[in-house]
């Protein structure tokens, strides 16, 4: 009697899961076809694949260049999330002082705002005037530190025992080195977590980096990328080959990071700072 | 206290106004900064301007903003594309709000259970959540334009005119792409949550005599219920913030502005035709009502007053 419920189960969540697949699939195999073949049997070509689409990519995108400047604009986001993240994060979490419990009323309050009341001010800000428009530092200010993250490196250090912090303060550290030396080590592995949950934010955010880029040789791969599909991808010989091979370049890295750390990306981990 | 030495009487003293710990204000100062920066000072200037005539200047230039009350949001309110675009978001939001939560809170229990193939199904649903959405929406151009496999399958069945360039269809099947998009993050949630409900409570329901269905009906949608006001407010302010798709999928929110979104009509009349003041108070506007449904979500689903 058991059994049956459990085969169906398989049979739903396996046809789910292709379904979720099959546009992935099919953007590689688009990206590899010498000519869009949008039939039943051209989803599963069996010759003539080609690499001629990211060539024909290249040409009109700088790939490499625009991967460039999304590394650095998502490693910046990582650099001041991880920095000052945890700071924040673990005083929020361990230390009493003035300004604790406003500080995190905020830290909720920010989650809540939506990012689209601060576009045009942010714009004007920055862009108008910072003058920071087609700058690294213009892309990655309003992402510097991210407000999800604080809140999850908050939750990794209050569950660490308390008796810990007591001894170390005993021993007579300063609370730098207890961040650096007891409290980082004990959740290194949510580190990771919050790390991959930060890295896709701004590797695949396209509003804000699209509205202070103007300069292609500083757009990201997802800027450059959408400016071609809503642009010049009508000159193109093949523009969905060449859409699908540019689709593919900027996904790469974010899923082969994800499938390489898939076991980080677990509910026990994002759990703690679900829970509250 | 009353018996602490002078030195102690001090530090007290310190404690009480600075705190215990007062070496955490200086490790929080860079993220209290930040948020004074870029998130107090940006919302105190766009209700600023969203009162005032504000436009571009030239670098330098010296021009007044003189105030002009509501005249930003009578213009606003009063804009035909502005109400079509609110009109969209609702349809958007009557799709993707309770198909997402519905989905994710089933295929959440269902992949909560399995034990073989634990990896590859977790993978398949999260990997559209960690992709970039300019190179989904690529695909979905390609599987949905008029000549696309999705026309192909359907054969004599296929809409006309084709799904992203049909005023009905087009923000149905944006709502769709941002459900399938984002859905292995709420389910990431519901696991989170499933974890917390207690074994108990299907073991006495079991002995109560009720089945699967009755089971999840009565113990593990009121169990999770928490979680579930959480992804609904989520799904909004996605929902609320919807531009790529828009942009992209369907060409700048066509067809006849019927897959335009607010944020879009913020960024074509702020930054393309240079109305700040206008976004601003579109923005407004716009948040007003994501804090009344995220209000609506706490009275009713979370059901705290």
């Amino acid at each position: 009697m058991r059994r049956w419920p459990n085969v169906v189960r398989y049979v739903l969540l396996f046809l789910g899961a292709l379904i979720f697949l099959f546009p992935f699939y099919y953007m590689l195999v688009g990206s590899l076809q010498s000519a869009p073949d949008t039939s039943v049997g051209g989803a599963f070509p069996t010759s003539g694949l080609t690499l001629d689409n990211y060539r024909d990519i290249n040409s009109r995108v700088d790939l490499l260049g625009s991967l460039v400047n999304s590394g650095i604009f998502t490693g910046g986001v990582l650099l001041g999330t991880v920095v000052f993240g945890t700071l924040a994060g673990y005083a929020l979490a361990r230390l009493q002082f003035r300004g604790r419990g406003v500080l995190f009323a905020l830290v909720l309050l920010v989650q809540v705002i939506p990012f689209q009341l601060l576009l045009i001010p942010l714009y004007v800000l920055i862009v108008r005037g910072y003058g920071l428009a087609d700058n690294y530092l213009g892309m990655i200010l309003p992402f510097a530190i991210n407000t999800a993250a604080v809140f999850v490196f908050r939750q990794f250090f209050l569950q660490l025992p308390d008796d810990l912090f007591a001894a170390a303060r005993l021993d007579g550290a300063g609370e730098l080195r207890i961040l650096w030396s007891v409290a980082l080590p004990l959740v290194r592995p949510a580190l990771l977590t919050a790390v991959l949950l930060t890295f896709i934010g701004p590797w695949n955010e396209f509003l804000w980096p699209f509205l202070v880029t103007k300069d292609a040789d500083m757009q990201p791969l997802a800027v450059s990328l959408a400016n071609y599909i809503s642009n010049v991808s009508s000159r193109a010989a093949n523009p969905f080959g060449a859409i699908l091979a540019g689709a593919c370049v900027l996904a790469a890295p974010a899923v082969a990071l994800f499938i390489a750390f898939q076991r980080q990306f677990t509910s026990s981990d994002l759990g703690s700072g679900v829970k509250g | 206290m009353t018996a602490a030495p002078a030195g102690g009487a001090q530090r007290n003293r310190v404690a009480a106004v600075l705190g215990r710990h007062p070496v955490g204000m200086i490790l929080a100062a860079p993220y209290a900064v930040y948020l004074a920066v870029i998130f107090a000072y940006p919302f105190g200037f766009s209700v600023w301007m969203s009162f005032h005539d504000y436009f571009f200047a030239a670098p330098g230039a010296i021009v007044d903003h003189p105030f002009v009350g509501l005249d930003n949001y009578r213009a606003a309110l009063t804009d035909p594309a502005v109400r079509q675009a609110f009109k969209n978001i609702v349809i958007f939001l009557v799709i993707n709000v309770p198909l997402t939560t519905a989905l994710a809170l089933v295929l959440a229990v269902a992949l909560n259970r399995v034990v073989h193939a634990r990896t590859f199904l977790r993978v398949a649903f999260y990997v559209p959540y960690v992709t970039a959405s300019v190179a989904v929406v690529g695909v979905w151009l390609f599987l949905f334009n008029s000549g696309g496999l999705v026309n192909s399958v359907l054969g004599p069945l296929a809409p006309d005119p084709s799904w992203l360039v049909n005023e009905g269809l087009a923000m149905p099947v944006i709502a769709f792409f941002v459900t399938w998009k984002q859905l292995g993050f709420f389910i990431l949630l519901y696991l989170a949550a499933l974890q917390n409900v207690p074994k108990e409570l299907y073991e006495s329901a079991s002995v109560d005599g009720a089945n699967g269905w009755n089971k999840f009906w009565s113990v593990t949608v009121p169990a999770v219920r928490p979680a579930t006001a959480l992804v609904v407010i989520l799904a909004l302010i996605t929902g609320a913030n919807l531009f790529t798709e828009p942009y992209l999928l369907t060409g700048g929110g066509g067809p006849n502005g019927a897959s335009a979104s607010p944020v879009l009509i913020m960024y074509q009349r702020g930054i393309q035709q240079g109305e700040p003041d206008f976004a601003a108070a579109l923005g407004v506007i716009l948040v007003i009502g994501v804090l009344i449904l995220a209000y609506l979500n706490r009275r009713f689903i979370e059901g705290r007053d």
